[in-house]
């Protein structure tokens, strides 16, 4: 059982008490099953009512659960043929983002993601999902083959950011996330872009310039994180709960503003309660955005990404006298 | 507390040391200017004379839009674009618009760049000039919205777009929609790269976030000023990241051209020439006066 987060305590707690009633009803030989029975009837009734009742903070800590599924978790479950391919050609490999190809009801597809682990060994390994200049130079080059091949392209954003460090400004971590944006922007085939966890800031963008994006329920799109918001706002990273809510970066405040085309619906508690269920929603969403756009020509797709983002800001403008 | 009252007794000391502007009898404080590099004090006016720049050091000034298209363009040719845009408020932020408005009655700009169109040594250019006096150059609606029409203008009359960025990187007060115009004017220059047509980018100091992670980085041709700031993160967070002494140099343009992620650094003093000579080499049918 996966450690249990604040808001949902009192479901935990109930659930926890009546696997014990039951227990006890086993050993004790007597019959509690009417009593186990309201009790279980009370426990959906809490578990509809709290986790219908998330707060934006809640969904954070949902997007950040050490379980959530990760890219290679959906790629398990959703694809065919999975073949992982690395490297940048001109640096090296991160692991903090994968990609490769596969197969999709009979399609052939690239996929890319950010990867972070799920225990302290595998974060090490990909730098807790948070990539490097090659990383997205990765991305690019497999997008570029996708491309030349005719084939979609998948991406799952789930990383805090792009990694700040020494190594990653010397290679270029600017000009790695603009070059992405800018030639995501051409592509020739149809791109899909998939908020799976945390979409933080220019490092999520970086694999999001697609024609259509979605957001799983409890994931997560900012500009920067709670706990940043409110150190650079109010000089308080302990904060960060009010910043979750003023700075609108649930899946429904991306909806509301006109920026994600869809919520993918996640399962009571969060995608890490059942994996193979949360996949199956999100390969019914692929697999619709796909007939969508797979009737697209090449010019029709570039112009309806150029559009799409095209539109997005919110100004005044003034009549002209 | 005690603490604090000896920073601010500090404070008042560094304060006086510069120019004591509580005596009636000095003189006005902005006649003179101490460079900030190497501590010499200057007549303001021969500061402005050298293009703001230090006559001892080098030091580059940090310039207003204004400034920069009086020293850019050619004389009355500079037309400004929508300046009709306004910033609105999608985040409800308490207090954001005020400071929109005090920093718009500061610099006369309605938002953190200028663009607009006009000519360089006989050229015709779209410019776009962020300025880091307005909200630090931060990047939100308008300025995104700003940036892309002036793109699309340029694309429109198959001009180059030369833009001098300065700026702190997305503006947190709109949140995602400040994030999504690094996506936005990043399309439109792809689309106006697709024409066969030019365009410079001129990293001026500071630029880093979300500024230096799209547009700024994507220029055909990427020039910075001498010693400017540029960077993804900031200088702190990467050391408590890393915890590692970083370099003096780290993030100056001289270190950016170092590890092969600029074309050119540019003295202020050339940058005119240079860019009007780059234009021209990349005008079709020949060069003249090159």
């Amino acid at each position: 059982m996966s450690k249990s987060l604040d808001f949902e305590e009192p479901v935990v707690k109930l659930r926890e008490k009546i696997g014990e009633l039951k227990e006890i009803a086993k050993s004790a030989e007597v019959d509690m099953s009417s009593e186990i029975e309201t009790l279980e009837t009370r426990l959906k009734q809490l578990e509809a009512k709290i986790y219908s009742n998330m707060e934006p903070w809640d969904r954070v800590q949902v997007a950040r659960h050490a379980q959530r599924p990760t890219t290679s978790d959906y790629i398990e479950e959703i694809f065919s043929d999975f073949i992982e391919l690395h490297g940048d050609r001109s640096f090296g490999d991160d692991e903090a983002i994968i990609g490769g190809i596969a197969s999709f009801e009979g399609q052939p597809i690239t996929i890319i993601g950010h990867q972070r682990g799920k225990s302290t060994k595998e974060n090490i390994r990909r730098n807790f999902g948070m990539p490097h200049p090659e990383g997205y130079r990765k991305a690019l080059r497999l997008m570029k083959q996708a491309e030349k091949f005719n084939r979609p392209i998948i991406c799952f954003i789930d990383t805090k950011g792009a990694y700040p460090g020494k190594a990653a400004e010397e290679r270029g971590q600017s000009e790695a996330i603009a070059r992405n944006l800018f030639e995501m922007a051409g592509l020739k085939v149809p791109v899909i872009s998939v908020v799976i966890g945390e979409g933080g800031s220019g490092g999520a963008l970086a694999l999001g310039v697609a024609n259509k994006i979605y957001m799983l329920e409890n994931s997560t799109y900012s500009v920067i994180s709670p706990e940043g918001a409110a150190s650079i706002l109010w000089k308080d990273a302990s904060l960060a709960k009010q910043a979750a809510e003023a700075m609108k970066i649930t899946a429904f405040d991306l909806k509301e503003m006109g920026i994600i085309d869809g919520i993918v619906n996640e399962v009571a508690g969060g995608a890490h309660r059942d994996v193979q269920a949360q996949a199956l929603e999100l390969k019914n969403c692929i697999s619709e955005a796909l007939s969508q756009l797979n009737s697209l020509s090449e010019a029709e797709l570039i112009d309806d990404r150029y559009e799409k983002f095209r539109k997005i800001g919110e100004f005044i403008e003034e009549e002209v006298n | 507390m005690a603490i604090r009252s000896l920073l601010s007794i500090n404070k008042k000391k560094q304060k006086g040391v510069i120019v004591d502007r509580n005596k009636e009898n000095s003189f006005p404080a902005d006649l003179m200017t101490k460079c900030p590099e190497c501590k010499k004090i200057y007549l303001t006016k021969e500061l402005d004379n050298n293009l703001k720049v230090c006559p001892n050091c080098d030091h580059h000034y940090k310039m207003t839009a204004w400034e920069r298209v009086s020293i850019l363009m050619d004389e009355g040719t500079f037309v400004s674009f929508d300046e009709n845009l306004r910033t609105s408020n999608p985040l409800k932020f308490p207090s954001y618009l005020d400071k929109i408005e005090i920093d718009s009655h500061k610099t006369g700009l309605n938002e953190a760049v200028l663009t607009g169109m006009g000519s360089i040594d006989g050229s015709q250019v779209v410019v776009a000039i962020m300025d880091s006096h307005f909200r630090m150059g931060s990047m939100g609606s308008v300025v995104g919205e700003k940036i892309t029409r002036a793109i699309e203008k340029a694309t429109e009359y198959s001009l180059p777009f030369i833009i001098f960025t300065a700026s702190g990187g997305a503006r947190m007060q709109e949140g995602v929609i400040s994030l999504m115009q690094m996506a936005k004017t990043s399309v439109a220059l792809k689309r106006h790269s697709d024409h066969g047509l030019l365009f410079i980018s001129i990293m001026t100091h500071p630029t880093t976030g979300g500024v230096s992670a799209s547009f700024a980085s994507l220029g055909d041709l990427n020039i910075a000023e001498p010693q400017a700031l540029i960077g993804f993160a900031g200088r702190r967070v990467i050391e408590q990241t890393v915890r590692e002494k970083l370099p003096e140099d780290f993030q100056t343009a001289e270190f950016l051209l170092a590890h092969g992620q600029l074309d050119a650094i540019f003295h202020r003093k050339e940058m005119r020439d240079k860019l009007a000579t780059i234009v021209k080499l990349h005008q079709k049918g020949g060069v003249s006066n090159v």
